[in-house]
């Protein structure tokens, strides 16, 4: 791949206080692309994305590589790294209401991450929390501006999230189960903003999802995890011709519409799985 | 073993009216779904229904008895709520063990640690996360701790919002198994709340679609397929989900 975004080679990772790491050996590179991270909960997509912004204190982590464009993470002191979080790398973190101050109304806090980033007046830096908040669908962007996060539903506080990452231009996106709370309709709207970002600013973008549908439809490439190891690596429309089982396995305890309401199989976990690790 | 009827729920916060005269029943035994746009006020109506929000009018009748009526520990026996945001609903210095015990000791059951061990298989953990605290768990584990606790004291009417929407679909699959077998051997009563038409269609009898704070259609499990909602949002909603689930 010419001029990667990110290059990752052999990642590992151990929380303090725990026998085996929650993360091994995972190798990627990523361009100006999507790429899915799918696989078992407990399986370390969410540890693999905190530990590219370094966002772990209490694990140890290990790499032979960790590039991001001209800036090699795993030797980047956290003064760097707080000048990169937020505008040239963000995450779009699983649960949005622990990530926002509860004390503080969303809106301010949208208008707040902007101050930091680009210099402006109180006045403006709510225009645009509030333009931001209408640009992720949220219906009544001045009322939902002054609540606080309890007061706000869980699709709102997804989209809240996303809002702040659209604030700054970022180049790396890292958008862990973005849109599990939002209805179908409004989830298309939302992807289609996450789709433009990577069209139109070329940026690059990670996302974790639980969604088959999504994964197939929405990424170019998706890595399947298991037991911290990526196991498989293919292109999001060959998804249906994944070869691994457990990969199968996922496919087959998806229900659909219309199904015979039967109990769905469930994965039989072979010790196996968790042994040979595929890199890409 | 016990219906729910609710009729013309309203809730206001400030000059903000939530719900509009939300009214609808499940019968006893029955799977309910409850579907509609985001912010629309799904988790709202579950909140009245378990008085975790009190300030609101009209009935909500499980059996025989309003909610109002019932003494907090008849309450939390007849109706448990699993909530959408499982970071939220775990206090961060309880271990599990802790959230699985406590309501346990309140009601003097006997064989607490067998129980807790089951509630923990049961949502597939392993029992040594009886010892871990929520910042050590994933996304999913969390919210399957929040199952476990709902289940463990076996009430007749199971509130669940979203239950599996942080879950991966092997997962999902387990908790949709173990929810399916406990209401056929034990006749609960479930409100579901879920944005996945699959799993309403899956798990649901009948199913209601709300928009901006009102129910607008109460349908048969059998409309989504043949997308048969007379009502122009209900008919979108379903139209977006069976798009979405062939191509997205
Ligand atoms: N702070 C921590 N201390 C110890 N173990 C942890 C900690 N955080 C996470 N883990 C463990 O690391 C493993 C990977 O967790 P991670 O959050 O990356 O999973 P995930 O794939 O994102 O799952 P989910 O889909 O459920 O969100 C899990 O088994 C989890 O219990
Ligand atoms: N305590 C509160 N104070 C003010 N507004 C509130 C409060 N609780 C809920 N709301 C508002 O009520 C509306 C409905 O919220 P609710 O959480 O019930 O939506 P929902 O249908 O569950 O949405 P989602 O699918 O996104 O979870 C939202 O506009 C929300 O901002
Ligand atoms: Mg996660
Ligand atoms: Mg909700």
């Amino acid at each position: 791949m010419t001029d990667p975004i990110l290059d990752i080679r052999n990642l590992s990772v151990r929380y303090r206080g725990t026998p085996d790491p929650a993360v091994r050996g995972v190798s990627f590179t990523l361009g100006r692309e999507r790429l899915g991270i799918v696989g078992e909960s407990g399986s370390g997509k969410s540890t693999v994305g905190r530990a590219l912004l370094k966002l772990l204190p209490t694990a140890e982590i290990t790499a032979e590589r960790m590039q991001f464009e001209e800036v090699d993470l795993l030797n980047a002191p956290e003064r760097r790294m707080l000048k990169l979080r937020g505008r040239r790398m963000s995450m779009i973190l699983q649960d949005p209401k622990f990530s926002l101050n509860p004390i503080q109304r969303c809106g301010h806090q949208i208008a707040e991450a902007y101050r930091t980033h680009v210099r402006a007046s109180k006045a403006e830096a709510k225009a645009k929390a509030v333009e931001m908040l209408a640009a992720v669908q949220i219906r009544d962007p001045e009322r939902v501006y002054m609540l606080y996060p309890h007061e706000v539903s869980g699709g709102m506080g997804q989209r809240i999230m996303i809002a702040m990452m659209l604030l700054t231009d970022p180049d790396l996106v890292i958008a862990d189960e973005p849109t599990s709370a939002l209805d179908v309709t409004v989830r298309l709207q939302v992807l289609n903003i996450l789709d433009a970002l990577v069209r139109d600013h070329g940026i690059g973008l990670i996302m974790i999802s639980h969604d088959l549908n999504l994964v197939r439809n929405f990424c170019d490439r998706v890595l399947i995890m298991y037991a911290g190891q990526v196991v498989e690596t293919l292109d999001a429309a060959d998804l249906d011709h994944a070869t691994h089982p457990y990969t199968r396995g996922l496919l087959a305890a998806q229900p659909r519409i219309g199904g015979d309401r039967s109990a769905l199989p469930v994965l039989e976990r072979d010790a196996s799985w968790a042994q040979t690790g595929a890199t890409t | 073993m016990k219906p729910v009827a609710i009729r013309d729920l309203c809730i206001s916060f400030g000059a903000v009216q939530v719900l509009h005269d939300v009214t609808f029943d499940v019968a006893s035994g029955e799977s309910f779904g409850l579907v509609g746009e985001s912010g629309s006020g799904k988790s709202t109506v579950l909140r009245c229904m378990s008085m975790l929000q009190a300030q609101w009018t009209g009935d909500v009748i499980i059996g025989s008895q309003s909610v109002r009526e019932m003494p907090l520990n008849a309450r939390v026996r007849t109706v448990q709520m699993v909530f959408q945001d499982p970071y939220g609903s775990l206090h961060p210095r309880h271990s599990v063990a802790t959230v699985l015990s406590e309501p346990l000791r309140i009601h003097g059951l006997d064989r607490q640690r067998a129980r807790m061990e089951q509630a923990l298989i049961d949502v597939g953990l392993p029992v040594d996360f009886l010892e871990r605290f929520p910042h050590q768990l994933s996304g999913g584990q969390r919210q399957r701790v929040a199952i476990a606790r709902a289940l463990i004291l076996e009430p007749e009417v199971l509130l669940l919002d979203e239950p599996t929407s942080a879950l991966d679909v092997s997962v999902q699959a387990e908790i949709l198994n173990l929810l399916a077998r406990l209401r056929s051997e034990k006749g609960f009563t479930y409100l579901m709340v879920s944005h996945d038409l699959s799993v309403v269609d899956h798990m649901c009898d009948r199913f209601a679609v709300m928009q901006a704070g009102r129910i607008v259609e109460v349908l048969d499990r059998a409309a989504i397929p043949s997308n048969a909602a007379t009502q122009p949002y209900a008919r979108d909603l379903i139209a977006a989900s069976l798009a979405y689930e062939r191509a997205v």
